[in-house]
Formats: structure tokens, C-alpha cells, sequence
């Protein structure tokens, strides 16, 4: 492989991206969106020809470095690309998303004044996720890792006049930085064994590293590769968001929507399964490292989609659902299925991606309205949104044929081929996560494309604050009409599902200037509160959505055979003998047509049907229904709109205790003990002590300054004339 | 004896060119203070031969200039550099220009002594890093304080003598044992070279004592928990010139006086005392990161961070020793000083930049207070692009400054032993919150109130002052190899002498 053409591959984003940033005005609107576009649509030519390279003609792995970041100690430090199988299919599915939300933006961002400082990010992050999937060591990673997460950052606070953006954005970062931190020590124990940054390094040590153990006291001491392997999974557990970690993913959702389909739904957040299956050399030699994976995802997979139940704003159904097939790719790699894992990861970034722009366009065509109850009814005004959306949706649950299918039905079957500790409870987790993704999934379709039309009826903005009353709360809403007191922490920025939504909005001037493009009209009716019909939306919104149904559909189904069961990752994987459930799956496939018509015989595509059809006589068919089973379930409602308290104890308990224990150690320890009691006490005694030699303390600095003077001279004197 | 050279120029121009602003007065002020911006502009410039012409590979001072001083005395004016203190001689110079520059039309009483100040003190601070003879290590350390007293206590705000007084105790207490310590080295060395005192033998009693007076010394001036509480009183009460001098430039002088002195005169005593050093380094990045997050007063807040972050240079310099001890091999402990100068440099560029920045706004509200601010971006967008990107390097992001540092410390330290990684790592969380909270309520939001509707984005000068400090921070942030091996030499010497015994057999 020519090392120009990877050196260029991130490159021309990061160009892209300073030309538009430094250069915005000068280059004004059309020139940031041309020059951003064209640097990743070449970054993503260039991707597909490396992959065809490295798949096609065999080109041999490349790793090299392209220079020396720094030597300490002799340990070489460089900066340098890792180009196998694994790295080529990750570089085309960031390339090509990345590439379809660049477009995309160009509509949904139309009349926003950031406009260039928008394209400046994105690509900015297109070169961050790029530098992180090519690098060859674990600086590099880290780089990679913490730049995804400063543009993410930037990006969740775009709209930085909104008080709930900009504590989303803040608790982003805060939230990552705790999975950083487990991170940076994994690394700081892989240099401590092999005293080395490379990849190469680490994973020929592996083997060795298993007898290994790090003291931790006297009478503890763990296993090396346990430490260094749960250390790298926090900092995974953090970027993709998993529990706990996860509180910061749907308060992300208040970045602009392009962004939440390329940052926290098709790449970033990815990031953690593409570093534990890149790792898979060192995880596997972990029993430890991987149950504890294992549980992780599991949990994940099957509580966090249960929140998307309850929620009533588009993109946070989304959000949730993405942490839940997180939680499956985690899963995935739990059970030592890592080609399974980055095989849904590829699916996912793409209906994933394709149902985030969806939700856009609707959001777009509701002239920025995100909550389904005052939809319905949408899909005779935006077919090809409709449709597309349906796409996505029908793979999202898995439907034999569409791409999701293939990759969600690996992973169950993995998980029940799988004799690892816990495996059973993932198994369950797993199996009943696909019920609660067909509900949740089914209930946003049908909440927002079919059923009564609501928006007409739907009341003002400013009305959505008082918790989901106003108006007509349609079908379902009462499952979220919930005591919203999990939100009522210090920052007083809504989060709860109702009043998150009404935090959006009420921020009514940041609204109109990012509102809709190529409908100049809409944006008053929005604020007028007299609605005009929705409509499609423009076709550089609309086009992505076709160029990613695409592979929502197909990809699954052409490239099962060879990604998960064939050979297509080579020695990029590493999977030992006892743990290869993959392999003993690959008997019984028999290609993809054969493993579809299978699938409408098995467990998960029942109970795939059995959440559409619940959802339909819930949502659809008799409304009153999920009032009534709502009312039923109070505690369980509660729970679940408060997402398991998990955000109220972070802002009440531990953000609390942070600042109370910061204060105790200013006011009691730097202020009454150190300064109090020692230095200004030190100071009142002196100063009695003075009011004897009152004559010497004039409390004049120069005179301070006088006397020391002379005591030098007089003590240098004694020196020099003794 | 070698003659005057490149070091004496750097030391004594400064000062030259601060006594003809001097003597210019305030009422030809446009004339000094352009004598002022070219003086610390020749200096800089000056730095260039240094850095070419210094030679990465030995350990030897270069640059070294002897001359007889005190005949009776055996102490001679004597001056070099070697891998340790080039890197803070050029932070020192390439930091001055900046505090020169952002004074231009804010200091309004008595300018020309203000730049006198800060010329005089540029001379003294590159004396401090570049003298190899203790006393006149000694005398360019006290009289360097005197411009800081003075530029405290002239310019400083309401509290400014409370201030000055108590960053006077504090650092002439410390200093004062340093003086007694190295008297008593003179008397049994015979005469005041550095080299000497690092050459001598001295019993382990004897190392200790000599190691507490210097560390009363230099941990004042680092400074390290408990005696740090000058350091937020002295900032906050500082211009903003002081400030940046203070941060970026004065502290580093406890570290480098770790460093040049504790290490190699009482290696034996600092591998006795180790844990006392990494304790409270460890305190300084937990306890000071938490005290750092309930601030009010922005200048207090990034005060704090300073002492935080200098907890890395500390523990960067003592943790050799548990390496050596927890690995049997040295590998690893060049790694952590490394670090710690990685980290003095880095955070000299950071700090200086944060502080130039509450200046930035201070002259324009004339309020250190937080919640004085709120949605600066919307009126000042240049200045909120420079203050984001100089707050995410003070969090230790990768590909700034703040990062390598950081990064090295905690790497080598989990040789030492697993907990200080643990818990040194935890300023990746600390670090990143009060920063980001200080960002949330100053930068972002809606305009809080008039005074902020009202302001007016930078000006040519303070864009470019931090445009170019910006740049430094990237550039090491990118490719720090250049430092590393300009250091390389001069680290694995001091850590040969570090771990070799001095006590007599």
C-alpha cells in the first residue's frame, strides 16, 4: 500500500476542516461545505480503494510509523498506521457515513449562522475517528479517542446559547473522562510489561503476560492482563456509553441531528467495540476481562432499550435504541465474537445512521418539533422519509433479509453457543431485548408516520412544559407522564422525557436561527404556533437517506458469509481455539438466503413480531390501552422516565459530594487549618511576639526588605573576614 | 575562565533595557515601551543560537561562561546550561515578550517601573536557571523576588499588601534554609560550584538536613501541599503580567531547584524521603483538584490547577526510586523526570496562557468573579475559540502541551506502583471537570448580563499574543521529540546520580 494514499485518508479532513474553521468567512458558506465535502469524499474513495487493496488483491498488512512523536527512556513513541482488514472496513464505514452527513448537513443546517463552523467540526472529527481506527499504537488511540471526544463535546454544545446543551456537553466530556481514566492506566500497565506504545508489541507479549500478576498490596495481587484489559473496557464503557457510563448518550441528543448520527450513533461510539475487538490478542487471554464485558453489554442491551419505551422525543427513542445495540456489539465481543461485534457495528452505522437523519428530516418537516406526540399521520406528507425510516426500522428489529437481521441473529446465536460465566443471563438479555426493540422501534413508527394526525391540534411550544398536558397527549404519552423529579437537580436543565422537551424549546430564539432549510415560511409558522402542513424534505437530505437504506437493506446478507464466517479479518482478529463460538456456528451456516429462511422459524423473529404487534394495539390500534397498563405499572413507569435514578444520583449524590468535599477541603483545610490556625496563628503569635520589638516591624515592605539585606551583608561579612 | 558569552547576554540585556526604561519615566513612556518590547524581542532572538547551537547528546553545561566574582570567598560568576535548565531559559524569555506585549495601553500608573520590573526580573529569572555556582544561584533567586514584591504590591488589587506580605514570609522563610544549607556544603566543599556540592560526600544524617532545607525552599516555591496557600492570595491579587510571570515562570524554579539540586547533592536522603514527596504530590493532584472546583474567582480557580499540576513535576522527579525498587531496572525513571520537565514547560505555556486570558477579560469588566460572566462567546468569539482551546490543554488533552507531560508521569509511575498511577490518573476526571465548568459558566450560555453584551472581541495585539501561545501549545502537543532530546542527556545523568549513593564508605 502506498503510504501517501493512508497518509492522505485522515489528512484531507483535517485540512478540510482548518480551511473551513480558520478560514470560514473568507471561504463563506458554499466554500466550507465544498471544501469539507470533497476532502472526505476523496478520504472515502481512497478508503474503498485500500479496502479493495487489502480484501481484493491481498495487498500484506501495513504498519508503519511516519514519525517519531517523542523518545523517552528509550521507549520510542511514534505516530503510525495500522492498515489490515479490520482497520480498512472501519475506514470505509466512517468515510462513507461521515460523507452522507456532510450532504445531509448542507439541508438540515441550511440557515444556521455556525454553518461553517459546523462542516469545520465534522470534519474535524472525520480525521479524529480516522487517526484512532489507523493507529498502530496506544498513544496514537488515545489521541484518536480523546479528539473524538473534544469534537463530540463541541459539537453536543453547538447551540451553546442553550442552557441543556451545554451541560449535556459539559457531562459528555466528564463522563468520558472517567472511562479515560480507566483507560489510561490499562495503558500505563501494557508499558509497564512491555515497555512499549506499539500494538506489535502488546499482543506478542500477550501470551506471556498470563502468568503474569500486579501487586496491589501486600496480601493482593491481580492478573496482568485482567488489569490491563478491565482498564481498557472502562475507557470503552465510557465512549460507548455503556452502563454506567452511559447517562451522557441521551443528553447528547441536544447536538444538532447530524451529529447524532455520526458521532453517537454510527462511529464515536463504536469507538469502544472497534478498540476491544482490535485488542482481541489481549482479551482473549481474559477470562476475567471478558465476563466482566459479557455482564456489562448484556445490561446494557436490555435495560437501556427499555427506556426507549417510555420516551416521547424522536431522537432520544433513538438514542436509547442505540445504546441497547451497543450493548449487543458489547455482548458480542463478551462471548469472544469480536468479527460478530464490528460485523452489527458496520450494519448499525448504517440504518443507524439512516434512522437519525431520518428523524431529522421529520424533525425538519415538523418545522422542529421532536416530540412524537404532536406527530401521527406523517408519512402521506414525507413518503420518502417514511419509507426510508421503515427501512431502517425493519432492519434496527431485525427482519431475515435486511442487514440487522443477520448481524443481531449471529449475536444471539453466539451468546447461546457461548459457555462463559453469565452467558445464560446474557442470553435472556439478549433473546428479550429483541421484544423490547421491536416495541420501542414500532411504537415510533407508528407514533409518528401513521395513526391521527396530532400536529394540527398540537399547542405552542411554551405549553410542552407543563409535563405532556397540554393538548392531547396521544397515544402512549401517558407512559411518561411520570413524576419528572429525577430532574430536578442543581442545574435545573430538563432532561426528563417531558421536560426535556420543553427545555429544548422553550429556548425559542436559539430555534429560529438554526431552523429549517429551503422552507423560509415554516420557521414563523413554528413560532406563530400556526402550523403549516409537514413536507418532504430537500433532496440533500432525502439522497443520504436512499445511500444509506441501501446498505441498510443489502450489506447484511452480502457479507455475512465472508465477515463473520468466512475469513475476511485474517489473523486482525485473534480468537482462541476454546472460545471460537463463531467457528462452531460456521457449521451449521449454510449462506445467507438459507440462514434468513431460518431465521423466520427461530425465537427472535417471533417475539420481533410479537413487540410490532403489541406495539400496534398499543400505539395504533387502542391507545387507551397503554394508558390503562401504565396506570397499572406505576412504579415501573417511574423508574423507567426517571432511567433507573441513574442521573439524579450523578447530580444529586455524587456531583453533590464532589463540590461539598471540595469546599470542606478549601473552607476547612486550606482556609481554617493551613492558613487559620498555622500561617496567620504562626503570624498573630509573631505578632505579639513583635509588639516587643515594635520599632524593627514598621510593617513597611521595604523595610522588610532593608533588614534582610543587611543580614545578608552581615552574614557574608562573618564569612568572608573570619 | 571563559568570557562573558550567549547567557550573559541573556541575562544582563533584559536588565539593561528595563533600567533604560526606567530612566526614560513614565512621561516617555511610548519611546520605553517600545525600548521594553525590543528589549524582550533581542532576548528571545538571542535564544536562537542557543537552541541550535546546543548540543543534545552530552550532559556537559554548555554555553558556560566563569568569571572570578568573590575572591575571597571562592564564588565565581559563573554561568551554563545543560539539558535541564535550556528548556526553562527559553520558556523564560518566549514567555516575557507576551507580558510585555498585553501591557501595551492597560497599565496606566507608573508604566515605565512596571516594565522595568518585568525586564529586570526576565534578567534574574534566566540567572536563576543558568548559574552554576550556588551563591550566585542564590543571589539572582532573592533578588528576583524584589521585582514581584514590587509588582504585587504596586499594581496589585485591594488585598495586594496582605498578599505580597505573606508571598514574602512564605518564600524568604523557605529561602533562608536553603542559605544555611548551602553555606554549610561551601564550608565543607570549599567552594560554591554546583558541581561540587553534587560531587561531595555526605553521611545520610547529614543529606537529610540538607534535603529539608531545600525542600522548605522549593516546595514554597512549587508549591506543594501545605505550603501553597500564598499561591491563590498571591495570583489573585497580581496584575495580570504578574501572574503570568508567577505561574508560568516561577514555580518552575522549585521544580528545576528539585531537580539541580535535591536529586544530585542528597540522593541517598531523597530516596529516604521519597514517599514524604510523592504523599504530597499526590495530595496536590486530588486534594487541590477538588479545592479547585468550588472556586468562585477565575484567577483562584487556575491558581489551583497550577499547584494540581505541578503535582506531576513533583512526582515525576521522586518516583524513581520505587521504580528502581518495585522493577529492579532504571527503566522507566528517566521516564518520569521526563515528565516532570515535559510537564513545567507545558504548563508554564498553559498557565501563562489562562492567566493572559482572565486578563483579557478583566480589563474589560474589571471582575475575577465567575458568576460576573456568562455567554462570553457571543460577543467575544476569537476569544472564546483561544479560551476553549487553552482550557482543553490545561485538561491534558492529546495533541496539546498539557498532554505529554501528564501522560508520562502516569505511565512511569505505575512502574513505581500501581496505586500512584490510580490515583495520579484521577486528574484526568478532576481536571477535566473544573476546567469544563469554568468553560460552561464564564464561555458558553446566553449573554448573562450587560456588561457582557458590551464587550469587544480581542484587539490585534491580543490575538496575536494568543494566537502565538496557541501555536506553542500545539506544536509541543504534536511534537514534543525536539524537547525530549534537547533534555535527553542531561535527564540520564541526573538520574545516575540520583540512584547512586553518596555516603561516604
Amino acid at each position: 500500500m502506498n503510504p501517501n494514499v493512508l497518509l492522505a485518508i485522515p489528512l484531507l479532513p483535517l485540512i478540510a476542516a482548518i480551511i473551513a474553521g480558520v478560514f470560514g468567512r473568507q471561504v463563506g458558506r458554499a466554500g466550507a461545505h465544498t471544501v469539507t465535502i470533497a476532502g472526505v469524499a476523496i478520504s472515502c474513495a481512497l478508503s474503498l480503494y485500500v479496502l479493495k487493496q487489502i480484501y481484493f488483491d491481498g495487498a500484506p498488512t501495513f504498519d508503519a510509523p511516519v514519525y517519531t512523536w517523542l523518545v523517552s527512556d528509550g521507549i520510542n513513541i511514534q505516530v503510525g498506521f495500522l492498515v489490515d482488514r479490520l482497520t480498512a472496513l472501519m475506514m470505509v464505514v466512517v468515510t462513507f457515513v461521515s460523507l452522507c452527513v456532510h450532504v445531509y448537513t448542507i439541508g438540515y443546517m441550511h440557515d444556521d449562522p455556525g454553518y461553517q463552523r459546523f462542516f469545520s467540526y465534522i470534519s474535524l472529527f472525520t480525521f479524529s475517528m480516522l487517526m484512532l481506527v489507523m493507529s498502530n499504537n496506544f498513544m496514537q488511540l488515545f489521541f484518536g479517542w480523546e479528539a473524538v471526544g473534544v469534537v463530540s463535546y463541541l459539537l453536543i454544545g453547538f447551540w451553546y446559547t442553550r442552557p441543556s446543551a451545554i451541560f449535556a456537553n459539559m457531562k459528555a466530556f466528564i463522563v468520558n473522562r472517567v472511562g479515560d481514566f480507566g483507560f489510561i492506566v490499562g495503558i500505563a500497565a501494557i508499558v509497564y510489561f512491555t515497555n512499549s506504545l506499539d500494538y506489535k508489541e502488546a499482543f506478542a507479549a500477550a501470551p506471556q503476560l498470563v502468568s503474569q500478576n500486579i501487586v496491589l498490596s501486600h496480601t493482593t495481587s491481580v492478573a496482568a492482563l485482567t488489569v490491563i484489559c478491565v482498564g481498557l473496557f472502562i475507557g470503552a464503557m465510557g465512549k460507548s456509553a455503556q452502563v454506567p457510563l452511559h447517562v451522557w448518550l441521551p443528553d447528547s441528543m441536544e447536538g444538532p441531528t447530524p451529529i447524532s448520527a455520526l458521532i453517537h450513533a454510527a462511529t464515536m461510539v463504536t469507538a469502544g467495540i472497534f478498540m476491544v475487538a482490535r485488542m482481541s490478542p489481549l482479551f482473549e487471554h481474559s477470562e476475567t476481562a471478558l465476563t466482566f464485558v459479557l455482564v456489562i453489554g448484556a445490561t446494557t442491551a436490555f435495560f437501556m432499550g427499555l427506556l426507549g419505551v417510555v420516551n416521547n422525543d424522536i431522537k432520544r427513542v433513538v438514542a436509547y435504541s442505540t445504546l441497547s445495540q451497543l450493548g449487543y456489539m458489547t455482548v458480542a465481543l463478551g462471548v469472544s465474537a469480536y468479527s460478530a461485534a464490528i460485523f452489527h457495528l458496520m450494519t448499525h452505522a448504517f440504518f443507524k445512521a439512516l434512522l437519525f437523519l431520518a428523524a431529522g428530516s421529520v424533525i425538519i418537516g415538523m418545522h422542529h418539533e421532536q416530540d412524537m406526540r404532536k406527530m401521527g399521520g406523517l408519512a402521506k406528507y414525507m413518503p420518502i422519509t417514511a419509507i426510508t425510516c421503515w427501512i431502517g426500522a425493519l432492519a434496527l428489529v431485525g427482519t431475515p433479509f435486511l442487514s440487522g437481521f443477520y448481524s443481531k441473529d449471529v449475536i444471539i446465536e453466539a451468546v447461546g453457543e457461548s459457555h462463559r460465566a453469565a452467558a445464560t443471563y446474557a442470553y435472556w438479555c439478549v433473546l428479550l431485548g429483541v421484544f423490547v426493540t421491536s416495541l420501542y422501534t414500532f411504537r415510533m413508527l407508528f407514533m409518528t408516520f401513521h395513526g391521527p394526525e396530532r400536529f394540527r391540534h398540537a399547542h405552542g411550544h411554551g405549553h410542552a412544559e407543563e409535563q405532556g398536558t397540554a393538548g392531547d397527549p396521544g397515544p402512549g404519552g401517558a407512559l411518561a407522564h411520570a413524576p419528572a423529579f429525577a430532574t430536578a437537580g442543581a442545574h435545573g436543565h430538563g432532561s426528563a422525557h417531558t421536560s426535556a422537551h420543553a427545555a429544548e424549546v422553550s429556548h425559542a430564539p436559539a430555534h429560529a436561527v438554526h431552523s429549517s432549510g429551503g422552507h423560509g415560511a415554516g420557521a414563523h409558522a413554528h413560532e406563530e404556533h400556526d402550523r403549516s402542513a409537514p413536507h418532504e424534505s430537500p433532496a440533500v437530505v432525502t439522497v443520504p437517506l436512499i445511500a444509506l437504506a441501501i446498505p441498510s437493506l443489502l450489506i447484511g446478507g452480502l457479507t455475512v458469509s465472508s465477515v463473520v464466517f468466512g475469513d475476511f479479518f485474517g489473523d486482525a482478529i485473534f480468537v482462541l481455539e476454546r472460545n471460537d463460538v463463531l467457528g462452531e456456528l460456521a457449521h451449521e451456516f449454510h449462506g445467507a438466503i438459507g440462514f434468513a429462511l431460518h431465521g423466520f422459524l427461530s425465537l427472535p423473529f417471533w417475539l420481533a413480531l410479537a413487540g410490532a404487534a403489541t406495539a400496534w394495539l398499543f400505539f395504533l390500534k387502542k391507545p387507551s390501552l397503554a394508558n390503562t397498563t401504565a396506570r397499572t405499572f406505576g412504579w415501573l413507569r417511574t423508574i423507567l422516565v426517571n432511567k433507573y435514578f441513574f442521573d439524579w444520583i450523578n447530580e444529586n449524590i455524587v456531583a453533590g459530594a464532589t463540590r461539598l468535599l471540595g469546599r470542606s477541603l478549601w473552607r476547612g483545610g486550606d482556609a481554617a487549618i493551613i492558613d487559620g490556625a498555622m500561617v496567620n496563628g504562626t503570624a498573630a503569635a509573631m505578632g505579639r511576639l513583635g509588639s516587643l520589638l515594635r520599632h524593627v516591624q514598621s510593617g513597611y515592605l521595604y523595610s522588610y526588605a532593608f533588614w534582610m539585606i543587611i543580614g545578608l551583608a552581615v552574614l557574608l561579612g562573618w564569612f568572608l573576614w573570619r | 575562565m571563559q568570557g562573558f558569552g550567549l547567557l550573559s547576554a541573556l541575562v544582563w540585556l533584559p536588565i539593561a533595557a528595563g533600567v533604560i526604561v526606567l530612566l526614560l519615566g513614565d512621561r516617555r513612556i511610548v519611546t520605553g515601551r517600545w525600548v521594553a518590547l525590543i528589549g524582550s524581542l533581542i532576548t528571545l532572538v538571542l535564544c536562537l543560537p542557543l537552541m541550535t547551537g546546543f548540543q543534545g547528546g552530552t550532559a556537559e553545561f554548555q554555553f558556560v561562561e566563569k568569571l572570578r566574582w568573590i575572591p575571597g570567598f571562592e564564588a565565581y560568576y559563573h554561568l551554563g546550561v545543560d539539558g535541564i535548565s535550556a528548556p526553562l531559559v527559553l520558556l523564560t524569555a518566549f514567555m516575557t515578550v507576551p507580558v510585555i506585549i498585553a501591557a501595551w495601553s492597560v497599565i496606566e500608573t507608573r508604566p515605565s517601573q512596571y516594565y522595568a520590573a518585568f525586564l529586570i526580573m526576565e534578567g534574574l529569572m534566566i540567572g536563576v536557571f543558568s548559574a552554576m555556582d550556588a551563591l550566585l544561584f542564590y543571589f539572582f533567586w532573592e533578588a528576583m523576588l524584589i521585582p514581584m514584591f514590587l509588582i504585587i504590591g504596586i499594581w496589585g488589587g485591594p488585598r495586594r499588601v496582605y498578599a505580597t506580605i505573606k508571598f514574602f514570609l512564605y518564600t524568604f522563610l523557605g529561602s533562608v534554609f536553603m542559605l544555611v544549607a548551602l553555606i554549610y556544603m561551601y564550608l565543607k566543599a570549599g567552594d560554591y560550584s554546583i558541581a561540587s556540592f553534587q560531587a561531595l560526600p555526605l553521611t545520610l544524617n547529614e543529606q537529610r538536613w540538607i534535603f529539608i532545607a531545600f525542600l522548605l525552599a522549593f516546595a514554597v516555591k512549587v508549591p506543594m501541599w501545605p505550603v501553597h496557600t500564598w499561591l491563590p492570595d498571591a495570583h489573585v491579587e497580581a496584575p495580570t503580567g504578574g501572574s503570568v510571570i508567577l505561574a508560568a515562570i516561577m514555580l518552575k524554579m522549585g521544580g528545576y531547584g528539585f531537580l539541580r539540586f535535591s536529586l544530585p547533592i542528597a540522593p541517598d536522603a531523597s530516596r529516604d524521603l521519597d514517599m514524604l514527596m510523592i504523599f504530597l504530590s499526590l495530595v496536590a493532584v486530588i486534594y487541590i483538584g477538588f479545592v479547585a472546583l468550588v472556586q468562585t474567582d477565575m484567577k483562584k480557580l487556575i491558581a489551583y490547577s497550577s499547584i494540581a499540576h505541578m503535582g506531576f513535576v513533583t512526582l515525576g522527579a521522586f518516583i524513581m526510586f520505587d521504580i528502581v525498587q518495585n522493577t529492579g531496572s532504571l527503566k522507566g525513571a528517566a521516564m518520569g523526570v521526563d515528565g516532570a520537565m515535559v510537564q513545567m514547560v507545558s504548563h508554564g505555556l498553559i498557565s501563562g496562557a489562562l492567566f493572559l486570558c482572565v486578563g483579557v477579560l478583566y480589563d474589560r469588566l474589571h471582575s475575577r468573579e465567575i458568576a460576573a460572566y456568562g455567554g462570553v462567546i457571543n460577543t467575544m468569539p476569537k476569544f472564546a475559540a483561544f479560551a476553549v482551546l487553552f482550557a482543553l490543554a490545561n485538561t491534558g488533552l492529546p495533541g496539546t502541551s498539557g498532554f505529554v507531560g501528564e501522560f508520562l508521569v502516569i505511565i512511569a509511575s505505575f512502574k513505581a506502583n500501581f496505586w500512584y498511577s490510580v490515583l495520579a490518573a484521577v486528574t484526568l476526571i478532576l481536571g477535566a471537570a473544573y476546567t469544563l465548568w469554568l468553560v460552561k459558566r464564564v464561555i458558553f450560555g446566553p449573554v448573562a448580563n450587560d456588561g457582557v453584551a458590551r464587550l469587544q472581541d480581542l484587539n490585534i495585539r491580543e490575538f496575536l499574543i494568543l494566537g502565538v501561545l496557541a501555536l506553542a501549545v500545539l506544536l509541543l502537543g504534536v511534537w514534543p521529540a525536539p524537547l525530549l532530546e534537547m533534555m535527553q542527556a542531561s535527564i540520564h545523568h541526573l538520574v545516575d546520580q540520583a540512584v547512586a549513593s553518596k555516603v561516604p564508605l
